[in-house]
């Protein structure tokens, strides 16, 4: 993460890691999870799903912050993030 | 079926998977429909309360928000046009210890079944009515509901609304609710705290969830489902505690959302007891 | 604290022995609102039902009283409403949303003189087919008849038991005089009073279907927090309760709503007969205008007739081959009901021709006086002994 200033305490703060999970069948393409997505990391992918709607894709994946806020605007039970155990972060 | 950017042993589940009739997933909403982000806060909302699944069930009416208790994976019963309250209240008074949801649309809950709802609400019935608010009727293919702003489209008024739509929060307050409040599909936090707020109040709780309607509100509207989500964003006041008079839904000026009401009042299951059981043990 | 059951001697009417037998038959939930000339009913219920650890609730429209029940009743209790003609009306939405989903409840409609308002203090049994086809769509369902508060006692009971046993809503169809007259009424002792109670589920909750039918033909039924995660619904649907827009699943369902009657008939038809052994002219009725029949057939025996009488104590189902088999060896068939033909076409229907079917009605208000259906016999069936 970048910042312009780094804070003193930058080595302290554990920034979550989150791994977004998109079960490509369940969405039906409305992409509200691709506008309000605060880290702007997913974008409409190319492929068609089961009922020929593009699900999203997470174009920078490393940079989830597992906010859930796709989990929870999503109307279709499609997506969600899960934890990244902070030992498993690969710096 | 399922893209993982970083691979896991196992792919969990969704959070919500365990109380989907998931077998019954993909649901009939349109895409970019906001029932399903109302009925997802609400799951979210039951989960949060850690009471037993088996205390819950859910009620509901006719129409697009009404099918979501054939989604629920509980006790959920989806009866006839405006009648869920009437028919929760009989499960309700008849089983006390239930926590019943009435979870359905404005034309169900407003206008087929206003009656009901006024009454439940004057009882301070122990119910949780989570009215989806989409403006129109939806299944019906957008017709002009009580809730359709003045001067909108829809099919049966071409020209633009002639009439005024309800304040639903101020009718619920008038009618004597215990716990009134509103917000957009957008405020899903927000949402889902006040539906938890709404299922552990005592009384009757009204949650009016604004939620748009691309395929038969926004397209004869010229609003598209994100410029919907847009004026949500932009247009809506938070303003908790206050006036439901000043409730009325007008973009243009502003729509005020929030917690409007939160009192304690006697219940009607209570009241009965009190009054009816004098001398029971319980 | 009265008992639930008040077993002894009464003189009670007919709408406080309908209260009565509800409560004997172990109804806990009662949803009303108030309509001549049901409202005693109602009142009777408020003030007994706490007592005994049961509900009331007062409604704000026959809409909501019957929703109220149907709730009430998935909660696993007996539950009941009374009203009458246009109360009855408002509630066919309902009626079809219990035949659909199978559920358990009794609706006592004391029958007035309609169309509309009417006349709401007289008698009338006019709701008879709207009690059979009022709600929209093909279903079966069962009616009972009382003829007297000591009747209403009894049948209110058997309604119960019909309906838990048949999962179907269960109407009793009395009218004003029964409802409003005072007449004796023993209530027996509480264990001899035989009680039904709806089939539970057993075995494992993860293979429940809420609509699998048992032997009979009825699936048993689970309450709300039995953790059966049940879901109920007036869409059509499949043996696990869920919406299924097909045809095979909507002539599935039918079978189901419409076999579990048919094929129990023998169980839930219930006729009296009086002086029908030799019987040539059949007098056919129910309710209260049996009372015209039993005098009718009295007297037209006196005058040398070979009258009976058939008392339909289950107008429905109709007891159809009960008639196609009497139709063979009588002369005639005269239907005693106060309305201008409801039942008299059944019966006319039923005796296909083998047998001339008449009409003794009125347009409502008053019972129908037995000299009508002497005239009738005398007109129809000539001179005696001729």
């Amino acid at each position: 993460m970048a910042f312009w200033r780094v804070p003193l305490d930058a080595q302290e703060i554990q920034v979550i890691r989150g791994m977004v999970c998109i079960i490509d069948d369940r969405c039906k393409g409305c992409g509200y999870c691709i506008e309000f997505c605060p880290k702007d990391i997913l974008h409409f992918s190319d492929k068609f799903n089961r009922k020929g709607y593009h699900p999203p894709v997470a174009t920078k994946p490393d940079e989830c912050v597992n906010c859930h806020y796709c989990e929870i605007i999503c109307p279709e039970f499609a997506i969600y993030s899960v934890e990244i155990p902070a030992e498993t972060v690969q710096k | 079926m399922t893209t993982n950017p970083k691979k896991l042993a196992k792919q969990p589940e969704h959070p919500l998977d365990d109380l989907i009739r998931t077998e019954r997933i993909p649901h009939i909403w349109c895409p970019g429909c906001g029932i399903g982000t109302a009925f997802s806060s609400c799951l979210s909302a039951i989960k949060a309360t850690g009471i037993p699944y088996n205390q819950f069930t859910m009620v509901s009416g006719i129409g697009c928000s009404a099918r979501g208790a054939g989604y629920i994976k509980l006790d959920s019963f989806h009866t006839t046009h405006g009648r869920a309250i009437p028919f929760a209240t009989g499960i309700k008074m008849a089983n006390p210890k239930l926590k019943v949801i009435v979870f359905s649309g404005d034309g169900d809950l407003f206008a087929i079944g206003g009656n009901h709802f006024i009454h439940a609400a004057r009882r301070n019935m122990d119910l949780t009515v989570i009215c989806v608010n989409n403006l129109t009727y939806g299944m019906t293919g957008g017709q002009c509901a009580a809730t359709t702003p003045n001067k909108a489209k829809s099919t049966t008024t071409p020209l633009g609304n002639p009439d005024a739509p309800f304040n639903l929060p101020l009718l619920a307050y008038a009618a004597g609710a215990s716990y009134v409040a509103r917000w957009t599909i957008l405020q899903t936090r927000d949402l889902t705290t006040a539906i938890n707020e709404a299922i552990v109040h005592k009384g009757f709780s009204f949650i009016e969830v604004l939620s748009p309607c691309p395929v038969n509100y926004g397209r004869r509207n010229k609003e598209k489902p994100l410029d919907t989500l847009k004026l949500y964003q932009d247009r809506t006041i938070i303003k908790n505690g206050a006036d439901p008079a000043r409730a009325d839904i007008d973009f243009e000026k502003g729509v005020v959302i929030g917690k409007f009401i939160h009192i304690d009042r006697s219940t009607c299951d209570d009241r009965y007891t009190e009054l009816h059981r004098p001398c029971s043990d319980d | 604290m009265k008992p639930a059951v008040l077993t002894g001697e009464h003189y009670i009417t007919g709408d406080i022995a309908c209260a009565e037998g509800a409560i004997a038959a172990g109804c806990l939930f009662f949803g009303a609102y108030p309509i001549t000339p049901a409202t005693e009913i109602a009142e009777h219920m408020a003030e007994r039902l706490p007592d005994i650890g049961g509900t009331f609730i007062q409604m704000e429209d026959e809409i909501a009283a019957i929703a109220s029940i149907l709730g009430a009743a998935w909660t696993g209790v007996k539950s009941m409403t009374a009203t009458s003609g246009p109360g009855f009306s408002l509630m066919m939405e309902n009626l079809g949303l219990a035949v659909c989903t199978e559920t358990p409840c009794v609706i006592v409609n004391v029958q007035r003189t309609g169309p509309s308002t009417g006349l709401p203090t007289m008698t009338g049994q006019g709701d008879m087919m709207q009690a059979r086809w009022g709600s929209h769509g093909d279903y079966e369902l069962i009616a009972l008849a009382p003829s007297s508060p000591q009747d209403c006692f009894y049948q209110t009971i058997r309604a119960f038991n019909l309906s838990e046993k048949y999962r179907v809503p269960v109407l009793v169809m009395a009218d004003e005089i029964v409802g409003h007259m005072s007449e004796k009424v023993v209530i027996p002792e509480a264990d001899k009073i035989h009680l039904v109670s709806r089939p539970k589920p057993t075995g494992r909750k993860d293979r429940f279907k809420l609509y699998e039918p048992g032997p009979n033909g009825v699936a048993p039924m689970p309450a709300i927090g039995d953790g059966y995660n049940i879901h109920v619904t007036g869409l059509t649907h499949d043996e696990r309760g869920y919406p299924a827009m097909n045809v095979e699943a909507q002539e599935q369902m039918m079978d189901r709503i419409k076999g579990k009657i048919q094929n129990n008939l023998d169980d839930i038809i219930e006729t009296e007969s009086y002086r029908m052994e030799d019987a040539e002219i059949v007098i056919v009725s129910y309710g209260i205008s049996v009372r015209t029949g039993l005098a009718a057939v009295d007297q037209a025996r006196e005058m040398g007739y070979k009258a009976g009488l058939l008392r339909l104590v289950t107008v429905w189902p109709f007891p159809e081959a009960m008639i196609r088999e009497i139709a063979g060896r009588v002369k005639g068939f005269i239907t005693v009901e106060i309305n201008l033909g409801q039942i008299h076409y059944e019966v006319e229907r039923c005796a296909g021709g083998k047998a001339p079917a008449f009409l003794v009605g009125s347009a409502g208000g008053k019972i129908i006086h037995p000299d009508k259906v002497l005239e009738c016999i005398r007109e129809k069936f000539g001179t005696a002994g001729v």
